[in-house]
């Protein structure tokens, strides 16, 4: 899947709990969770994000507790996309799960700023920063996350797989 | 070539020889979530049509994050979980019976076990040499439902560590030093292996402690070998039958071996806001604390309530400093209770909460004013972690906490022992 949209950039270790603190976990409704995404990094995320943006951060992007609630927050706030130069790993799983494309890429990290224009190719793993023109390549998904991708997370890819008579 | 202990349980409970980086399906012995992640999970069973159990015997619904309830928002939660563990037959563990971790390894977890929890501190039971990991509700939620999840094998940092602890330095100290050596992602992805004589000689509630903050160095697993004080520990809670011998082989392949001698170790502290940014005590300039919260999975255990109470017994908490002291379980409870540690915290002037996370969650009691210290005995000091980012929290171990309350600034507790 091919995604345009505007850089928004942030530093390295951003927790869970930065992106949704615990006091809004009664509810697993996107739409709620996603009025309040990064509201413990930067109040004013909400409001300077437009549906399409992208995330960038440095290293461990996601650690801390394993609230799914975190991506669900970040795909609702309009996010198509996350790109760090590394993610913790519930919070990975997680974000495939719910159908949220990220990519671990130190390089684009580098050559992205606040503000930047970027094109995200997921299947083959290709980030163009259209601002500067600047290329970068990360894995693509194998093909069953890519899968999971189109469907929207993996309980609708079960649904389909379950309902069809598969495995 | 030799075996890891992660590779050695992914082995076993896959059928299959097994190698790091392999991607396994395996049986699932234990499953849980709690009260902020199961309503997700419930959620997407029912998206599915599948709400039921494949093994409710070792399904456990806990309601500990916000117990009792602050609001009615939360109270649905939980009675959403309640209605759910009625209808499947699933374990509910109720408001007051303590945290989730805590119970998981009083009650439920067994040397050689697959644990996964929607919870990332689920790590706490790789101490009983448990495959035992957090997950996010949905990958719960299936593996509740299928008795089966999938892992890709981790490769494993050693960690040998020998040496006699000096007095007034745990496995608090220790665990935070590590994770200042390695970082808050040094392991991420990897499974931490303990090993070495100071870890043989430590209790289970020592190692508990080791394997609880795993994951604050990344990892997905913080894995001890089961050794005679593990048979002991299942055999005074009836389990005894239950111990299987695992060893790691002479011959594994880690990732990454680290040497820890633990004789010079100081008491250390994590500073704001992450947890691997850690000092040692004689680092640490005059800090003044608002609140103290002993408590929590990582060291609620009736050992951690023990300093705690040797070191305030007789005192007073300092004028402007208040004391929250929350045990991790009922069974902690009662043994505080009948060895009379609660009367010398109420005596020195604590708040007693009931078993449950407390305030380490921040989304009922303990919340923080706007610039209030806290030096609290768990696992994590994000900003907004004990529910308002204009909070500043430091973490230490109980006997640190214990002293900087009578002293109302972090305080060596080495000179009260």
């Amino acid at each position: 899947m091919i995604y345009q949209g505007k850089v928004h950039k942030y530093g390295r270790d951003i927790d869970t709990d930065v992106i949704i603190p615990a006091r809004y976990l009664n509810t697993s409704d996107p739409k709620e969770l996603g009025k309040h995404a990064l509201e413990g990094l930067d109040t004013e995320f909400i409001n300077k994000v437009s549906p399409g943006d992208m995330l960038v951060a440095e290293e461990n992007f996601g650690c801390g507790s394993s609230r799914e609630h975190a991506p669900i927050a970040i795909k609702a706030a309009g996010i198509t996309c996350v790109i760090a130069k590394s993610f913790a790993r519930i919070f990975y799983r997680n974000s495939i799960n719910m159908g949220l494309p990220i990519l671990e890429c130190p390089e684009a990290v580098d050559g992205i700023k606040f503000g930047d224009k970027v094109e995200v190719d997921t299947n083959k793993g290709v980030i163009m920063n259209l601002t500067t023109g600047d290329i970068f390549k990360a894995t693509p998904f194998p093909d069953f996350i890519q899968e999971i991708m189109k469907k929207d997370g993996l309980i609708n890819y079960l649904k389909d797989k379950l309902g069809s008579g598969g495995s | 070539m030799g075996k890891t202990l992660a590779e050695k349980i992914l082995g076993e409970r896959s059928g299959k020889d097994v190698c790091a980086g392999d991607i396994v399906v395996v049986d699932v012995d234990v499953a849980m979530v709690q009260d902020g992640t199961g309503p997700l999970a419930v959620q997407q069973l029912q998206k599915m049509d599948m709400e039921k159990a494949a093994n409710p015997d070792k399904t456990i619904f806990f309601i500990d994050h916000a117990a009792p309830s602050p609001r009615k928002e939360l109270s649905n939660a939980h009675k959403m979980l309640r209605d759910f563990a009625k209808k499947t037959g699933v374990k509910l563990s109720e408001v007051g019976d303590g945290v989730c971790h805590q119970i998981l390894v009083e009650s439920y977890v067994n040397p050689g076990d697959v644990v996964i929890g929607a919870d990332s501190h689920t790590c706490t039971s790789g101490a009983l040499g448990a495959f035992a990991t957090g997950m996010g509700s949905t990958d719960v939620a299936i593996g509740i439902a299928s008795g089966k999840t999938w892992f890709k094998v981790p490769e494993t940092f050693k960690i040998i560590v020998n040496g006699k602890f000096p007095k007034g330095v745990c496995s608090k100290d220790l665990i935070l030093h590590i994770i200042g050596l390695i970082g808050a992602d040094g392991a991420t992805y990897k499974a931490l292996e303990f090993a070495g004589s100071t870890i043989r000689h430590m209790s289970m509630s020592e190692r508990f402690v080791l394997s609880n903050m795993a994951v604050e160095a990344g990892a997905k697993v913080g894995l001890i070998e089961p050794d005679e004080v593990t048979k002991t520990y299942l055999e005074e809670r009836g389990r005894g039958n239950k111990f299987v011998e695992i060893k790691a082989d002479n011959d594994a392949v880690y990732e990454r071996v680290i040497e820890i001698d633990v004789s010079m170790l100081e008491p250390t502290i994590s500073f704001p806001h992450t947890v691997d940014n850690t000092r040692p005590i004689s680092e640490v300039d005059e800090i003044k604390v608002d609140q103290v919260f002993i408590g929590t999975c990582t060291n609620g255990r009736i050992e951690d309530l023990r300093i705690a109470a040797q070191i305030l017994k007789g005192k007073k908490r300092h004028p402007d400093t208040r004391l929250l002291v929350c045990p991790a379980s009922r069974e902690v409870y009662l043994k505080a209770m009948d060895e009379g540690l609660l009367n010398i915290f109420i005596e020195a002037g604590a708040a007693i909460m009931n078993p449950g996370c407390g305030a380490c969650v921040g989304v009922h009691h303990g919340i923080l004013g706007d610039g209030e210290v806290c030096l609290a005995t768990q696992n994590r000091n994000f900003k907004g972690r004990m529910g308002n980012t204009e909070g500043f929290i430091y973490l230490s171990s109980p006997a640190t906490a214990a002293a900087s309350t009578i002293e109302g600034r972090i305080t060596d507790p080495r000179k009260y022992i």
